[in-house]
Order: C-alpha cells, then structure tokens, then sequence
C-alpha cells in the first residue's frame, strides 16, 4: 500500500493546496472541453438532444471507478483511508430533486458556473450569486432544517455493502450498465434529432 | 447565433467520452494523490461562511452552520482544500476556453427567451442549486462524480434525484432553451 499518498504522509497540508489547485486546473479543463462552461449544451441533455452531460458523468465515473478498483486490488490504493461521505438518504435525494430543479432552470452546477464564468458567460456568473443566496439562505435556516438534514443516517455505505455483492460485481454491472445507456442515449439523440427534421420540413 | 461570430470560429467540444476519460483520470488521481474526490459548493460555502464573519461575526461564531466552515480560528477558513480545487477550476476552463477561442462575453440561452429572462432564470436555479447542494451534503461534483466512483449509496441515490427533479421540471422551462 502506498495511496493516498496523503495520508501516508508523503507531503503536508501546504502541498496539498498546491495540489488542490492542480487538480482543480484539470478539472476546470476537461468541463471547458466537453462544453460544460455552455448552458445550453447542459440543457440539451434535458430535451433529449445532447446527452453529453450523462455521456462526460458516466464516462468519468465508470474510469475513477475501474481505476480505483483495479488500483486497490493489486493493493496500491488503501480503500479503507479513502473518504466515503456517510448517507444521509431522505435529505440527500430531496436535495438531489432541489438541485435538479435548479439545473433545468438555472442550466448549470456549481463546477461548471464557474468554468462558465472563466469563459466570460454573464448567466454563469448570475448563476453562482443565486447559489451563494441560496448557500446563505440555507445557513441562515438551518436551524429549522437541522432535524430533517439530520434525519435518515445510513452511516457510511456502499452499494456492495447495501446489497451484499461483491464489489467487483457491482463494478461490472455499472460497466454494462454505462455501456448499455450510451448504446441508448446515441440511438435517442439520433431519433430526436430525426423528428426534429421531420417536423420542420 | 450572432453572440459567438466576432473573431475566430470557436472550435467545437470533444468528443463526451474523451473529455469524460480526462475528467475520469483527474478525480482518479485526486483519489490517489489525497485519498478524496473533488467538489465545487464546499468552496462556496466557504466563502459565504467567511462572508457572513465578516459582516456579522458574533452572528457566524453562533450559527452552528457557518461555524463548522470558519473553524476554531487557528487557521484562514480560506485556506481549504476545496477552495484552491475551485480557484484552479476557474483557471483550467479559462486556460481551456482561450486555446479553443471559446472566450465570449455572451449570455447563453434559447432564442424565445429575453437576455432579462434568461438571468432571472439563471438566478432562481442557482438559488435553488445552492440550497439544494447543502441538503444534499455535496453536488454534481462532491456527490454525484465523487461518491459515484466510490459506489456511496447516498450518492447514487442523489444522482437518480437530480436527473429526474430536472427532467421533471423541463417541459416549463422549454421557452428557456429552446
């Protein structure tokens, strides 16, 4: 075992804000190319025309995934001193249904309103002042939130663990499960766009 | 499309699986190099946590809220993992933007919709996003990217929410985009 590198204390915290900063440049950059700094290509993704954003998410999802797999199973990666945030269910899908809410209407996320502002998009940063009302609004009424952000703790779990399968198996079945969504996701964007064509003509 | 035609032609986006694969390895390597995914409202909670002390610090240091942000005090509550992540987010889409002449100060929205309606819109969603993210302890990047790669249930489950809040709403929201 030899990662996180971290928390084998390969480096300290000043270091690690460096890094931070690193990271986040590479970030930034992979958003910027998928066009995630662009409202209206995040949008598409709810009209069924673009399905970029699920393409980009999957993709970066099923690789981290795979690596850390693979990086843990030959034992370099430690997933034991990986964080794994603990679930809080009720609040966390009320809260997903928020900010989906605020996605189709605002047509960005936090990480890309600000890959949007870098590219000089105005909504982009309109966009980021009504999260940073809304971080404050939150604040402001946590106390009477408090009880129900607090409620439903299912501690910290997996998806192996959950459902009592090995991990690897999990593994495959999102593999194939990404694999089978962009099969469909293509085949949608090609017959939206057909209709489309259709309909003008 | 008369916003994007002054200057050179921007280039067009990558392919969705090649971007995805970069953003992939980057949240590998923050795994790998710090043992943690990424984010971006950590950071701006941050921000309006130290916001907040500086305006009203007796009314921070008391909330139980943006105290946990600002900290005992020993340290700048600014000096904070997440926070350079998002400076560096900043810095990487505008290093990505200018190398693809993707730099426009334009306002991205459908043709039925006024540049007015547009903001008003883009305020709304963000109020709501922000709100939104904290119940739900992260967003698109701390929950869904990060915690998916790590199967968390909670992440998974938030992912499913957030598709289908914003499909839900998208047919009221049509004029915007389309």
């Amino acid at each position: 075992m030899s990662a996180p590198f971290y928390k084998f204390g390969l480096f300290g915290d000043n270091v690690s804000l460096i890094l931070a900063f690193v990271i986040g440049i590479g970030f930034g950059f992979f958003l910027e190319r998928a066009g995630f700094g662009n409202a209206r290509k995040l949008a598409a993704q709810f009209y069924f025309t673009d399905l970029a954003v699920f393409k980009v998410m999957f993709t970066a999802i099923v690789t981290a995934m795979l690596g850390i797999f693979y990086l843990s199973w030959i034992g370099y990666l430690d997933l034991s001193l990986v964080y794994v945030s603990p679930t809080y269910i009720v609040p966390q899908v009320v809260g997903g249904l928020i900010l989906g809410f605020g996605f189709v209407i605002g047509g960005y996320c936090p990480g890309t309103a600000a890959v949007s502002i870098s590219t000089g998009r105005y909504d982009g940063m309109v966009f980021l002042a009504g999260v940073i009302a809304g971080i404050f609004i939150f604040g402001e009424a946590f106390p009477v939130v408090k009880e129900f952000y607090a409620s439903t703790p299912m501690g910290i779990v997996t998806l192996p663990q959950l459902l009592n399968l090995p991990y690897g198996l999990i593994v495959f079945l999102v593999v194939a499960m990404a694999i089978g969504g962009f099969a469909g996701g293509t085949w949608v964007e090609k017959y939206v766009a057909a209709r489309k064509k259709g309909a003008q003509s | 499309m008369k916003d994007i035609t002054h200057g050179a032609s921007p280039q067009p986006y990558w392919n969705p699986y090649i971007a995805g694969l970069g953003l992939g390895l980057v949240l590998l390597a923050s795994y790998v190099i710090m043992g943690r995914g990424l984010g971006a409202s950590g950071a701006m909670t941050s921000l309006v946590a130290v916001g907040v002390d500086a305006v009203a610090p007796a009314h921070a240091r008391t909330s139980e809220f943006f105290a946990e942000y600002l900290g005992d005090g020993t340290k700048n509550p600014l000096m904070d993992w997440l926070v350079f992540e998002v400076l560096g987010v900043f810095v990487g889409g505008f290093i990505s933007g200018i190398l693809a002449g993707r730099i426009r100060l334009t306002t991205e929205k459908g043709p039925n919709i006024s540049t007015r309606g547009r903001l008003l819109f883009a305020f709304a969603g963000g109020t709501l996003m922000g709100i939104g993210a904290k119940l739900a302890r992260g967003c698109t990047s701390g929950q869904a990217l990060t915690g998916g790669a790590v199967l968390n249930v909670g992440s998974w489950a938030f992912m499913m929410a957030v598709f289908g809040g914003a499909y839900m709403l998208a047919y009221f929201m049509r004029r915007q985009w389309q």
